[in-house]
């Protein structure tokens, strides 16, 4: 079963691609490829590297979910609304301010490194809470998110620069161009390294004195799974904006049909990330034609109603 | 086996265990008794390197706890603990094959597969071996457990009171399976029972604790009298003898 996924996944994202290729505001037709040499520019410069930087983010965003879940081992959390999103947007913000001419790889490391401590922040606070009561752990999620994500916006507003906010807030991919995506690519590559150590972290899933007790290195996972969480977090906040719910409905989806033995179920999930943002974005772009709706709104609203729909439906029994 | 001296642990500044002195010599089944908070999964887990030793010094066949590397230390003993996940949607036999983490890391060889068929045998997991662990029961899922546990190949096996929360067969049945599967496979267990019965039944040696020290140890029928039963659990009750077992009439 778990292969079927695996194939049916890959031929909808290929399927998708090839539509997204072909979807947008300047109109574009596979016969057009052939015989219009501005049709291929219009491929190579914006449509190409759109679908890439879609694909990118769901996958990479449905591996961190999967992953900041065994962390926290709690199945309701995910990266962007538990704080590492926001403290990643006051990463990039602070190197706005305070560095205002350095590259992008620096602002980069310091939204990844603030990425971090705000994840380390959040896992300091859900250790204190009572493990009977698992949803106490995505609700003090949202608030810690929230407060981040307040102290940025009223930095922003000090600085007077509210309009960068509102590009890291709400994720879409219309901005996206050749030349303006290609870190994403860092955060698909931190989603393959981490399927690399699966078995790792599937051990991990097991708590703390298990995971020992089967000789895992717990502080080094732990410290792994963390980097990989505040990188490709911080990566996807700083060039397409956040995207709340992919890394929550994706993995839960995966754990209710597949289990949870990421060594066979987590190229299924990043997979399926993949799929729900290329479909999300395609969405975005027809809903209003020739308008675009941010496709972060369009999974919202998708993804609200998948949340309800995994709060409320009993896992299938055997 | 097994040598701790001289152990105290503390925790929140609170004496949890004080100079604990003990021997635990290889082979069979010794169970570890005594009223809530003596601090017999303290010292489970201080043995099992979960928490650092505070004062002290643990050897386990003449080595040094400190100084055995992880991967070492998970191929010679294994600890189940007391807390075990039931909402993770591992199947049986994946969760068997995580035992043999310590020898594979994970990619599965020709000889872990044979054991892991072994152990799904010998723990009667195999009509259940594709069930997620949290549609199980919970006596299905602490066999599960105890089975991946067994799949670890250690000569120490320490289990922190495996039969919380089991019914009367899946007690027996654990137990029996357990002391039988000790025997055959020359393997040493320890493990933490809140069931007097249970220890004076199955065990090959009981170490009783209170307030943080060893109060008594030796074989089951040398030990639990009712001058023990009050001693060790504040407790009057009377102690009969079945088939050569004490019993403690509850």
């Amino acid at each position: 079963m778990p292969r079927l996924w695996l194939l049916t996944c890959l031929g909808l994202i290929i399927a998708l691609s090839v539509v997204s290729i072909f979807v947008g505001v300047i109109a574009l037709s596979p016969l057009d490829l052939f015989q219009d040499p501005e049709a291929l520019q219009l491929l190579a410069v914006s449509r190409l590297p759109r679908t890439a930087a879609a694909v990118l983010t769901g996958c990479s965003m449905a591996v961190s979910g999967q992953i900041m879940q065994i962390l926290v081992r709690n199945k309701f959390v995910e990266p962007i609304s538990a704080g590492t999103g926001q403290a990643a947007a006051l990463g990039i913000l602070l190197s706005v301010l305070l560095f205002p001419a350095a590259g992008l790889a620096i602002k980069m490391s310091l939204a990844a490194a603030t990425a971090l401590l705000g994840t380390m922040g959040f896992l300091a606070l859900v250790q204190r809470l009572p493990p009977t009561e698992p949803l106490l752990v995505p609700l003090v999620g949202l608030v810690y998110g929230g407060i981040l994500g307040a102290v940025m916006v009223f930095i922003a507003y000090q600085a007077d620069l509210l309009q960068y906010v509102d590009v890291w807030m709400l994720g879409e991919f219309s901005g996206v161009m050749r030349g303006r995506y290609e870190l994403l690519w860092i955060a698909g590559i931190a989603a393959l390294v981490s399927y690399l150590i699966a078995d790792q972290f599937a051990i991990l899933g097991l708590g703390r004195d298990m995971s020992l007790s089967l000789g895992l290195n717990h502080r080094q996972v732990m410290a792994l799974g963390l980097l990989c969480v505040s990188v490709v977090s911080a990566l996807t906040v700083v060039t397409v904006g956040m995207l709340p719910f992919i890394g929550l409905v994706v993995p839960n989806l995966i754990s209710r049909r597949l289990g949870d033995n990421l060594r066979v179920t987590l190229p299924v999930t990043a997979l399926l990330g993949g799929v729900f943002v290329l479909a999300c974005d395609i969405l975005a772009r027809v809903i209003r034609h020739p308008y675009e709706v941010p496709v972060g709104t369009v999974f919202g609203v998708l993804g609200t109603l998948a949340f309800l729909w995994l709060i409320y439906a009993r896992p299938r029994h055997a | 086996m097994i040598r701790i001296r001289n152990l105290s642990h503390q925790i929140a500044g609170h004496d949890i265990l004080r100079n604990v002195d003990l021997d635990l010599s290889k082979g069979g089944l010794t169970a570890l008794v005594g009223p809530n908070g003596a601090g017999k999964s303290t010292l489970l887990s201080l043995v099992a390197r979960l928490a650092a030793t505070q004062s002290g010094a643990i050897e386990i066949n003449g080595l040094d706890l400190k100084k055995i590397s992880h991967g070492d230390l998970a191929q010679l003993l294994a600890i189940l603990p007391q807390v075990l996940t039931s909402t993770h949607r591992i199947s049986v036999q994946d969760l068997v094959g995580f035992g043999r983490y310590p020898y594979s890391h994970g990619r599965l060889t020709s000889k872990d597969r044979q054991v892991i068929e072994q152990v799904l045998a010998s723990f009667e997991l195999e009509g259940i071996r594709h069930r997620f662990l949290d549609t199980l029961s919970g006596g299905q899922r602490q066999r599960a457990y105890t089975a991946m546990a067994w799949a670890q190949d250690t000569e120490y096996l320490l289990l922190d009171e495996p039969l919380n929360n089991l019914d009367i067969a899946a007690s027996r049945s654990l137990m029996a399976r357990l002391k039988r599967l000790a025997e055959q496979e020359r393997r040493t267990i320890v493990i933490v029972l809140h069931d007097i019965n249970y220890a004076a039944g199955y065990a090959d040696h009981i170490v009783a604790m209170k307030a943080g020290e060893i109060v008594e140890a030796g074989a089951p029928e040398a030990i639990v009298t009712e001058a023990f039963l009050s001693r060790v659990f504040d407790t009057e009750a009377q102690v009969t003898h079945v088939a050569g077992r004490p019993l403690v009439v509850v």
